[in-house]
């Protein structure tokens, strides 16, 4: 095998892999909470994708960029709070039922999409240092080509992560969340005002996802249904992380990344898409609780 | 309780089945001098964005017709139908307009999976259809007229054109559908026999938008040119991760038409190759008079592809075949559309071959700052259509009907 | 026992009625819906009572849909050649796994089968770990997905992104022929109407009872001294068997099946239909998949981009102030389900 390809895809895969973390990270965390899955989450990726094109055709470069990611996370969230005070808060303890009316809302904001953008995709105008590319001519690593495009994202993705963490760890509203994650009812017992911090979670997931749709941005068109290309995988993502656990997830779009990307030296893109799911389904035959399983003496979870 | 629910549904099917009613007896026509056509095309869903230009230019050709006294004194009324990007609704909206509509032919259809969906419906009513896009051949209906071009009227041109720049090495990426898995079956058949190389070939499930992989594997096996058969929006993606990862191989693609060009971006796809039958930059003066026409119509900054030429071209080679025969019977429009002779087209004069194929020149272009190509090759005249590649599908030919 | 009677009667008459004064395409579409009808009655019975919430009937109905459509091409083929898809993606023989449909028997009992062992199978595997719930909707939405990418990218087997299409005999019999739209509506009804009755004493059985346990409350069927999985199997496998043959029907009435029919998009709308027509009621689910897709024809008809938010919306309307779908409408005598 070509040594300068398998560079290229392990590469690649931690480039995949951050896109899916990005995708699937407010996903995970509201489902840690509320135990129920916005099938909407991808219109956020492309909400955010359509206010990065937005800025950036007001105010170009990397000014434009940053703010386009403020605006992005900003408006993605805005959208979250709606959905979770109108409808998921009014569907608790029926999780299934809250897939469906959020898919609901999916259709609905995908129609939008065409109706005011077009079917057909829009670009956004990078700034153009992130349409280059650092080319590895010799040493170990020769053959590597990386775009500064997918550095960019790997940087935004390492950042959101450390954010997270920090706000998870070190603030109060991170202290309340861990609690109502840990014990919904001894939390509430507490005083903490469980609902506000549901809906505080699933804003912060949307705007997450918000911000996700700006970095997918850079990579290709933003379409109606470019959400849904990513979705897939970002509730696979979930599926094996573990429960609302932000490390399982990060390793669960670690692994299914780096099996993306590294089956394609074989197989067709097509057929690496399978191999993702076959692989989801044969490793919760080995660990049923994901990667990182929550400890807790519950028989139902 | 089921039993009221079944009251209801009961209820539910009558009105549905009384509305339809009253729509069939409307639908009959009732201007004794009209004489009723299908248009069905893609209005909404993926493929609504190219379908529609598609419809407009039918539409178009039907209404020049009709302010030009119609056909065999008949006005000609278009009943437009949308088949929503999906196979299946095309069959079933085909047989509404032939069997309550009661349509003579019908113009439309783009991709291969909906002409197929359609296909067995024509033959057991034994209507027309008019098919306006270029497809991977290796099919001749009897009831389907094929004016976009066959495999060796396009990307068999591209491959001369170049081979005689002196490429030698070709890595293939298409979309994973028909078109391009038979379109790349056929190419490398070519490839081959010429003594050149195929470096590579590559699939992306329709829509799909991350390159990396496919990029890495055209770095690794480094080809003089790309021949890409991509559909939508994928290409902008592969055209804009093509850029970042700093590749400069050429790329000759057979799905982006000027429509797409300008709709993703004119700078990211400047100074790439296509092949197409026509370009709107086509200098002949029946061209300009049609995109004149076209743009009065549907806006001054519309963009005129190869198969809204196609598809207008369609109608007008019904009408010469209705008039040559005197008369709408699908059969005998069939038999006077092979023999008419060349018709005047935006494209030039053609004609069709008796394999109800479109005899018709290639043409390369490369994409110019505008969004226009500019027209560097051409295939140097007509080529008669060949469904079947000799050197691909050995044997097989087509037995018109 | 009058009404008894009288139910019976009802449809026969409403059937006859529709064959006789139908046009054939509105004959046809009601042939079609009537299978997706199928289909819909064994989401009741794993959704509505069993509380598995599955994203992915569309890759049954496919299983069963392709096998009757390899049955229905090979029948229209001289001995010895290859579908024509599978010439031109260079392929010279015909696969292995196509030649046992040659014969309709194998066929036939493929379509029920194959959907059932391969739905047994999956659920066995995610069910016997303890996983449920929203995972099995995701995972099942994923498992759509990759039938469908599976799909499109063996074309040299499968036909691709076009599926198959154009057929000409079923059984020997001429599907062109005189009479043989209105007798394959027939037969659709007729399944349709044993599946109707066989499903509804299947959920006055104990079995229903206990399917409703499970879906009530697991943990306390387990500590009845019940195992839930093979329940949970058995009734995801029925609704497998069901969406097969659901998928065959319907590929006969249409006349191709292609991968835009069973993937994640599909799927999803077929469980619209049950939300619609009512998830605990057989009857409400085959209306509910009637209604919505002759709604969907005569809307895409008239105003084409009216339908996607005319669909969402019913979908959070329905999930959130009618659980029950439009059976919940019709007053209840007594509370079975």
């Amino acid at each position: 095998m070509d040594s300068a390809l398998f560079l290229n895809q392990v590469f690649n895969g931690f480039s995949v892999a951050s896109l899916y973390l990005l995708a699937a990270l407010g996903l995970s965390l509201s489902f840690g909470l509320m135990r129920v899955i916005n099938m909407a989450h991808g219109e956020m990726l492309m909400l955010g994708g359509y206010l990065a094109f937005l800025t950036l055709s007001i105010i170009p470069g990397f000014v434009g960029l940053l703010l386009a990611i403020v605006v992005a996370f900003i408006g993605a969230a805005l959208v979250g709070s709606v959905i979770q005070s109108a409808l998921i808060r009014r569907l608790t303890s029926r999780p299934l039922d809250t897939l469906l009316a959020t898919w609901g809302v999916s259709l609905i904001l995908q129609q939008a999409a065409r109706d005011i953008f077009g079917p057909i995709g829009v670009e956004v105008q990078a700034p153009a240092w992130l349409n280059a590319s650092i080319q590895i001519r010799d040493g170990a690593l020769a053959g590597l080509t990386i775009p500064s495009a997918r550095l960019f994202i790997l940087l935004v993705m390492a950042l959101v992560l450390g954010g997270l963490a920090l706000l998870l760890t070190k603030t109060r509203i991170g202290l309340m969340v861990r609690a109502s994650n840990q014990d919904r009812m001894m939390a509430a017992a507490t005083g903490i005002d469980v609902k506000r911090v549901d809906l505080a979670v699933f804003c912060l997931g949307s705007g997450i996802a918000g911000l996700a749709g700006v970095v997918l941005a850079l990579l290709g068109p933003v379409t109606p249904s470019v959400g849904q290309s990513y979705i897939v995988p970002a509730f696979l993502v979930v599926v094996m992380g573990g429960l609302g656990s932000i490390l399982g997830t990060t390793l669960s779009a670690l692994i299914l990344g780096l099996i993306a990307a590294l089956s394609q030296i074989f197989v067709d893109v097509s057929i690496a898409q399978v191999l993702l799911l076959v692989f989801v389904i044969f490793f919760i035959q080995v660990r049923p609780q994901g990667v990182i399983a929550p400890t807790s003496r519950a028989l139902d979870f | 309780m089921t039993y009221r629910v079944l009251a209801a549904m009961t209820a539910a099917v009558l009105s549905l089945s009384a509305c339809s009613d009253q729509g069939g007896e409307a639908s009959a026509p009732v201007d004794e001098n009209a004489v009723r056509v299908g248009v069905l095309q893609s209005l909404t869903g993926t493929m609504a964005i190219s379908e529609i230009t598609v419809k407009n230019a039918e539409i178009l050709a039907i209404d020049e017709i009709n302010a030009a006294g119609g056909v065999l004194g008949k006005n000609v009324e278009a009943v437009v139908e949308d088949g929503a990007s999906e196979p299946s609704l095309f069959a079933q909206k085909a047989s509404k307009l032939i069997e309550d509509s009661g349509v003579v032919t019908v113009f439309g259809g783009w991709t291969s999976a909906s002409r197929k969906a359609m296909l067995p419906v024509f033959e057991r009513t034994g209507n027309l259809l008019w098919y306006p896009v270029q497809f991977e051949g290796n099919e001749c209906s009897p009831n389907i007229m094929y004016s976009g071009a066959q495999p060796n009227q396009q990307i068999l041109p591209a491959l001369d054109w170049a081979e005689a720049k002196g490429y030698k090495s070709y890595f293939l990426i298409g979309s994973d559908y028909v078109f391009p898995r038979t379109a790349n079956l056929i190419l490398k058949k070519h490839i081959e026999d010429r003594g050149l190389a195929t470096a590579g070939e590559a699939y992306v499930p329709l829509g799909g938008t991350d390159f990396s992989g496919v990029l890495a594997k055209v770095q690794s096996a480094g080809p003089d040119i790309i021949f890409n058969t991509l559909n939508g929006d994928s290409n902008v993606a592969f055209f804009k991760q093509r850029k970042a990862a700093g590749m400069d191989a050429p790329v000759m693609s057979f799905s982006i038409g000027e429509q797409e060009a300008q709709a993703m971006g004119v700078e990211l796809v400047e100074g790439s190759y296509a092949t197409w039958n026509y370009f709107q930059s086509l200098a002949s003066d029946a061209n300009k008079a049609f995109v004149s026409a076209y743009q009065s119509k549907f806006g001054q900054d519309a963009a005129i592809t190869d198969p809204m030429v196609h598809g207008y071209l369609n109608v007008y080679a019904w009408k010469a075949a209705v008039e040559a025969a005197n008369s709408f019977d699908p059969s005998a429009v069939r038999a006077a559309a092979v023999s008419l002779g060349t018709i005047d087209t935006p494209m030039g004069p053609v004609s069709f071959a008796p394999n109800q194929s479109l005899v018709q020149t290639a043409y390369v272009g490369r994409l110019d700052g505008d969004g226009q190509f500019d027209i560097i090759a051409d295939s140097g005249g007509d080529i008669a259509p060949e469904p079947y590649d000799p050197l691909a599908f050995p044997g097989r030919t087509c037995t018109p009907g | 026992m009058f009404k008894a009677l009288l139910f019976p009667g009802i449809i026969l008459l409403l059937a006859a009625f529709a064959a006789v004064f139908l046009s054939s395409y509105d004959l046809n579409l009601l042939a079609r819906f009537l299978s997706f009808g199928l289909l819909a009655m064994g989401v009741v019975v794993i959704w509505g009572h069993c509380g598995i919430l599955s994203l992915g009937q569309g890759v049954f109905f496919g299983l069963g849909g392709y096998v009757m459509a390899m049955h229905m091409k090979l029948a229209s083929l001289p001995d010895g050649q290859i579908p024509d898809f599978m010439m031109w993606s260079g392929r010279e023989t015909l696969p292995w796994w196509w030649a046992p449909f040659e014969s309709g028997a194998v066929a036939i009992l493929a379509l029920v089968a194959l959907p059932a062992i391969v739905a047994a199978l999956f659920a066995f595997a995610v069910f016997y770990r303890r996983v449920g719930g929203v995972y099995f909707a995701l995972i099942t939405q994923a498992l759509a997905l990759a039938f469908a990418t599976l799909l499109i990218s063996r074309q040299d087997s499968t036909g691709g992104f076009n599926g198959l299409t154009n057929f000409s005999t079923l059984l020997g019999l001429n599907l062109n022929g005189p009479g043989m739209a209105e007798g394959l509506y027939w037969v659709t009804l007729v399944v349709v109407a044993l599946a109707w009755l066989g499903l509804g004493a299947l959920l006055k059985s104990r079995f229903g009872i206990l399917l409703r346990a499970t879906r009530d409350g697991e943990n306390r069927v387990r500590f009845l001294g019940y195992n839930p999985v093979p329940l949970k199997v058995a009734a995801y496998a029925i609704a497998a068997a069901l969406a097969g043959l659901s998928g065959a029907l319907f590929t006969i009435h249409a006349g191709n099946i292609s991968p835009a029919m069973v993937g994640v998009v599909p799927s999803i709308e077929m469980v619209i239909w049950v939300a619609v027509g009512g998830r605990f009621s057989l009857s409400g689910a085959l209306a509910g998949a009637l209604i919505i897709n002759f709604a969907r024809d005569r809307i895409s008809s008239a105003v084409p981009e009216l339908w996607l938010y005319l669909v969402g919306a019913l979908f959070i309307l329905v999930v959130t102030l009618l659980p029950r779908g439009l059976a919940g409408l019709v007053p209840q005598q007594k509370a079975s389900s």
